[in-house]
């Protein structure tokens, strides 16, 4: 029965906030399912109060092997932290 | 019962124990039953969630038990309870004492209950005797989950494959039989309600009747018809599978009373 099941993305959103992070995955017949599963699967500690199901093949992921010409341009690119201002204490985190 | 009970009178405890007993023997037995699929369930999903419902139903015995033990006023705590008495002195259900069987009974079972227990608990929120109304309220909130959970998996399950739906029905036929006693009054049942520390069951029964003709309408299965109704189960008359699993789930108290790790 579970192969006939399709995979899911798994994202929660914490209690304190935040966006949805990606969690894991897990099986279901369907997306109403996928969401009841996830709550029982990954929020059992009350890690969560917002989840979203995405089809694993709904997602579009770039290719390991494209990774030199995807992400190594802005290695050299240091101008691009907003390291070289001031920021204001009263701000906080960014 | 003595005395017919007048609506400014508290409950004797007798009849509040007897009632909460009720309560937390359900969950009691429920949890046990669920708990024989950890590692066993038809999916990795399915094992975490009925292990969830059954750690919800222990949490809520715990609450009901402790709650009964203290309005028997004897020194005997929720474990003392659950796992010093015999069958004749569990008053559950007899639906939720009944056989896993196979996936098909154990949700049907589950959904049967479900649809009876979390109306139950709401009700029994506005109870006029607080401690009933705040662990109810409490309970509910699972209750409702485990409701939402079990009506989608029958209604997938009956409106699935041949194969599914026959299993679904086969289960439903089986425990049809025993859904009648959680809303056949008794007299402690009576006695509560006319003071509204619990709910009057004729208004259970249209609210279950309705809930689970909707979903066996939608979930493409028959519903039987309503024959003879097996009962006793709320006044300790068990059927003989009880015996058996409180074998199992007392063994280690029984062979070591007092035992702790």
């Amino acid at each position: 029965m579970m192969s006939e099941w399709p995979l899911w993305e798994i994202f929660i959103r914490g209690q304190h906030g935040g966006s949805h992070r990606h969690v894991g995955s897990l099986h279901a017949p369907d997306a109403e399912k996928a969401i009841l599963n996830a709550r029982d699967v990954y929020t059992r500690r009350n890690e969560g109060v917002s989840i979203w199901a995405v089809r694993a093949g709904d997602i579009t992921a770039s290719a390991p092997g494209d990774k030199g010409p995807l992400f190594e341009p802005s290695n050299s690119k240091v101008y691009r932290h907003p390291t070289f201002f001031d920021i204001p204490d009263d701000v906080g985190a960014m | 019962m003595d005395a017919p009970p007048h609506a400014n009178r508290t409950h004797s405890n007798d009849a509040l124990f007897a009632y909460t007993l009720r309560l937390g023997d359900n969950c009691l037995v429920l949890a046990q039953r669920l708990s024989a699929w950890v590692g066993h369930a038809p999916a990795l999903e399915e094992d975490i969630a009925v292990a969830n419902v059954a750690l919800d139903m222990v949490g809520q015995a715990q609450l009901w038990l402790a709650l009964a033990a203290d309005l028997e006023g004897q020194g005997r705590n929720a474990d003392d309870l659950a796992y010093g008495r015999d069958a004749g002195a569990f008053r559950n259900l007899l639906l939720v004492e009944q056989p896993n069987g196979d996936y098909a009974k154990t949700l049907m079972r589950q959904f049967l209950f479900d649809a009876w227990h979390h109306p139950m608990l709401v009700a029994l929120a506005a109870s006029s005797e607080t401690r009933i109304a705040e662990i109810a309220a409490k309970a509910a909130k699972e209750a409702a989950y485990h409701l939402t959970r079990s009506r989608d998996l029958v209604v997938s399950l009956g409106d699935g494959t041949g194969e599914s739906h026959d299993r679904m029905q086969a289960a439903l036929a089986t425990l049809w039989p025993y859904t009648g006693e959680m809303v056949l009054a008794d007299p402690v049942d009576e006695a509560l309600a006319v003071t509204g520390a619990a709910p009057d069951l004729a208004t259970l029964a249209a609210i279950w009747s309705d809930a689970v003709g909707a979903t066996l309408t939608e979930a493409t299965l028959v519903r039987p018809a309503d024959g003879y109704a097996q009962r006793g189960g709320k006044q300790g008359v068990h059927s003989e599978h009880l015996g058996y699993m409180l074998a199992e789930m007392q063994f280690v108290q029984r062979a070591y009373p007092g035992g702790t790790w």
